[in-house]
């Protein structure tokens, strides 16, 4: 088959960075070819090159066997190359036809709404996108302002279309959707450039897959006969460990017991509707849910920040419900946030600002209110070495790390302050198959430590492998609790729709 | 590396706002260097007048050093100027009352009024409606810093605090509760050491607040990122109070020592507008307490300057609000400067590449 896109020895060299050094890809017409990489393998600084946004310091770009050189993304658009970025390009307040056509729109001086629409409702028929035009963006769920992006980019003629990280926000369900949509256009004949770090998903989609390490593309194979532990070798370098080893659980006394929670998110909305919960010492429990089914918001009420407006929330037999979050750290209550860089860090404080965060009051980081640097970056050197925080230099800001390190620095403070209860909201969300193995570690470490461990995830896969027991949530209650161990796939989608369990605790 | 580059980009925009300052002066038909000559020597030019720009900076740098704390708190007091009035309205009614206190102890009370005054004024209205009902402390800052000078204006105008007679202004405060000034070198200069040593331990005392307490670390935390400091455990709404507060405290203490040190009464007029200019002054220093004394004396210097230069030169000093104007511009666009470097640079390469390919 005829090339369509070609890279040849590419390379991109920062200061003191080779983001990419040395990229080879051939994507050819009708496939959906893969780039795996982990975070920071050079993924993206490649697709900003050949989306014009970047100029590469060496190497070339070729599309349909002709070189180019694009200056900006609108050289790459006019040359027909679409890009919908991990994050969407969006107006909110404009409709769907409005923001498809902005920036080309049809009609003279006036703007022709009724030809915008028309041109967007065959765009959508024709590749089976569907959508209503008039709607309002910011109405939209995030898997329809998806389609909005890659419309957009068909609207301007996108003869092969790169989508970056597409998943990382989606539902399961969402995510199904993009797939048939993926797959519609490849039997249209449109090259697709899936970009990911997940591998189950490259799997499911792809007809090829490049992996990129340190910059270089290490190869390139057939996804036919790849398995999730071939690539993640290829990726990591190295054996990986993909399923989380751990010995049966010794689950003892509650750690940590919910009755009757009410909790109202800041908007004022009702999105913990009487919850009863209890985790054991030794046992990670599970909260499996749709995103907004109430479980962050039963996170904070559990740290205390969001108030309970009714019931109880007792950690080792003491009542904490009307206890300050600081009064709740104290108590033994770890929290890694949901958002790490909104909750969890403060990113232009450095690494020993930052772990210190929860503690700096209290000796030996501060006496009588006076800070004790040293004690904090003694402390700092300590986690960054115990958690292989890279770089490992407490003096960097939180912002100069990648989400993996990120991460790794709340999990070491977390972790580190000795906890009895650690809750774990999408504690590895966006990082690389190197990074949660880390991550997954330290909670079963903690469990085998005989702590109480609540992981919450939108990951099915990461429920189902680390917790003993998992609770399912649905519009604010929690529909039923199931044995890890025994849990399928397919029950826990079905109760994550509300679906009571069959048998089992109601 | 970035921590010069934080001290090269207010200078370097300072530069530029010099520079066209300079061309803006040659427009108008004077030469520039000698008009910023006059400027130069009219701050510095002899002892005399390095006095008065220390004078003139004292309250710049001590309301500066207030308003640096709101902004790393991640507030905007923008009513610095009303705290300070109120501070020196307190420092004044107390320093012509309690006469027959000790000097000394009637002075520490006069300085402790005015940074209790200005706490209050801006920690109690803007500080509880930002904790509690989100209102915007810009608004309310400025608001009460209109009631603050119409306030004292009332006093000295026919209130409690008018002299006898038909002056508004209020009576002299106690003889020994004003600062004895150098009796060598700055006699002009209605220059005490005792403003100078206040402005020191005010500029210590912020910058240890700030970096090395457990207070400045949640003002920071909540300044930074006011969802961490709650995940943190910090009582997010108290710092907003005592942000504030303390903001307030450094302005009224700016009043009080204004107060004691050079005017000795209240004046009608109100129009000095050290509140405004020490935004500036912060935004110079960005933020940092330190920078804040270099940034103040230079608001310091451009005011006495500007007096000699409209004397030397004929230029109206207005043009020193020109100068100031275009500071805070550049200041406000620093990022300006990177970009333009940047920009250049790539052009270069453009350049480079072009026959190459």
């Amino acid at each position: 088959m005829e090339p369509v896109l070609e890279v040849v020895d590419l390379k991109k060299w920062f200061p003191g960075v080779k983001a990419n050094d040395g990229v080879n890809l051939t994507v050819r017409a009708g496939e959906v070819h893969a780039i795996l990489g982990e975070n920071g393998a050079g993924k993206s600084t490649l697709m900003k090159v050949i989306y014009g946004l970047l100029e590469p310091t060496a190497g070339e770009i070729r599309l349909f066997g002709q070189p180019v050189h694009f200056r900006s993304p609108r050289d790459a658009i006019l040359a027909g190359i679409g890009m919908v970025h991990q994050h969407f390009m969006l107006i909110p307040a404009l409709t769907v036809a409005e923001n498809v056509v902005l920036g080309d729109e049809p009609g003279g001086v006036r703007f022709d709404r009724r030809q915008a629409v028309q041109r967007v409702r065959e765009l959508s028929e024709r590749y089976r996108l569907a959508i209503d035009p008039n709607a309002k963006v910011g109405d939209l769920t995030v898997g329809l302002q998806q389609r909005v992006e890659i419309l957009k980019a068909f609207y301007r003629k996108a003869r092969v279309l790169i989508l970056d990280e597409p998943t990382a926000l989606l539902t399961p369900q969402e995510t199904r959707e993009l797939f048939n949509i993926i797959r519609t256009l490849k039997a249209e004949g449109t090259p697709v450039i899936f970009i990911s770090h997940k591998l189950d998903e490259v799997l499911e989609i792809s007809d090829r897959v490049t992996v990129m390490r340190a910059g270089k593309t290490v190869e390139t194979i057939d996804t036919k006969g790849a398995t999730p532990q071939t690539l993640a070798n290829l990726m990591v370098g190295r054996e990986v460990v993909l399923r989380v080893e751990k010995p049966p659980a010794k689950a003892g006394s509650p750690a940590l017991e919910v009755r009757g929670l009410r909790v109202r998110s800041a908007d004022r909305h009702e999105r913990v509707k009487g919850v009863d919960l209890t985790v054991r010492r030794g046992e990670i429990l599970g909260i499996a849910g749709i995103d907004g089914n109430g479980q962050f918001e039963l996170a904070d009420a559990i740290a205390g920040l969001l108030r309970a407006e009714e019931g109880q929330i007792v950690l080792d037999g003491r009542d904490i419900t009307h206890l300050s979050p600081a009064e709740r750290t104290q108590l033994g209550i770890a929290y890694v946030p949901q958002d790490r860089q909104l909750d969890g860090l403060i990113l232009a404080f450095d690494l020993a600002d930052n772990v210190i965060l929860r503690d700096f009051r209290r000796p030996p980081f501060s006496r009588r209110g006076i800070l004790n640097r040293r004690a904090a970056e003694a402390y700092a050197k300590r986690l960054i070495e115990a958690f292989d925080v890279r770089p490992p230099d407490f003096r960097r800001k939180a912002s100069e790390l990648s989400g993996g390190n990120q991460q790794k620095v709340i999990l070491a403070r977390e972790v580190s302050r000795d906890p009895l209860v650690l809750i774990a909201a999408q504690p590895t969300r966006g990082l690389d198959v190197g990074a949660i193995e880390g991550v997954h570690r330290q909670l079963v470490r903690l469990r085998n430590e005989g702590k109480a461990v609540l992981l919450i995830s939108l990951e099915l896969d990461e429920i189902l492998s680390l917790s003993d027991r998992i609770a399912v949530m649905h519009d604010g209650e929690i529909v039923g609790v199931l044995d890890g161990a025994e849990a399928t796939r397919e029950q826990l989608g079905l109760m994550m729709t509300g679906q009571r369990a069959k048998e089992g605790t109601v | 590396m970035k921590a010069l580059q934080s001290i090269l980009l207010p200078v370097a925009a300072s530069l530029v706002a010099i520079v066209i300052g300079a061309i803006l002066v040659a427009a108008l038909g004077y030469n520039p260097v000698s008009v910023y000559g006059s400027l130069v020597s009219g701050a510095f030019g002899s002892l005399g007048n390095l006095g008065n720009t220390i004078t003139a900076s004292l309250p710049l740098i001590i309301i500066g050093l207030g308003i640096a704390l709101s902004f790393q708190s991640g507030l905007f007091n923008i009513g610095a100027d009303g705290q300070y009035w109120i501070g020196a309205t307190a420092a004044v009614w107390v320093g012509y009352h309690f006469t027959s206190l000790p000097g000394w102890l009637h002075m520490v009370l006069c300085l402790l009024a005015g940074m209790l005054a200005g706490a209050i004024w801006a920690g109690i209205v803007p500080g509880l409606t930002k904790a509690f009902v989100g209102a915007h402390e810009v608004i309310t800052t400025m608001m009460m810093s209109y009631i603050a000078i119409l306030f004292a204006r009332y006093l000295i105008e026919g209130g409690p605090m008018q002299q006898k007679g038909y002056i508004p202004q209020s009576p002299l405060i106690a003889s020994n509760t004003q600062f004895p000034y150098f009796t060598q070198g700055f006699q002009q200069a209605q220059l005490s050491p005792i403003s100078m040593i206040i402005a020191a331990i005010a500029v210590l005392a912020a910058w240890f607040l700030l970096y090395k307490t457990t207070l400045g670390f949640s003002l920071r935390s909540v300044g930074l990122n006011a969802r961490a400091a709650k995940y943190a455990g910090i009582r997010v709404k108290l710092y907003i109070v005592l942000a504030l507060a303390l903001s307030g405290l450094f302005a009224g203490l700016a009043g009080a020592v204004q107060m004691l040190g050079v005017d000795h009464q209240l004046l009608d007029g109100f129009s000095s507008n050290y509140g405004y200019t020490a935004i500036v002054v912060a935004l110079l220093a960005r933020n940092n307490p330190l920078g804040v004394i270099i940034s103040g004396l230079f608001f310091g210097a451009l005011t006495t300057g500007g007096q000699n230069m409209q004397i030397a030169s004929n230029v109206p000093a207005s043009l020193t609000n020109v100068l100031e104007g275009l500071i805070i511009f550049f200041v406000g666009c620093e990022r300006i400067i990177p970009q333009v470097i940047g920009w250049y640079r790539r052009r270069r390469s453009a350049r480079a590449q072009t026959p190459a390919s």
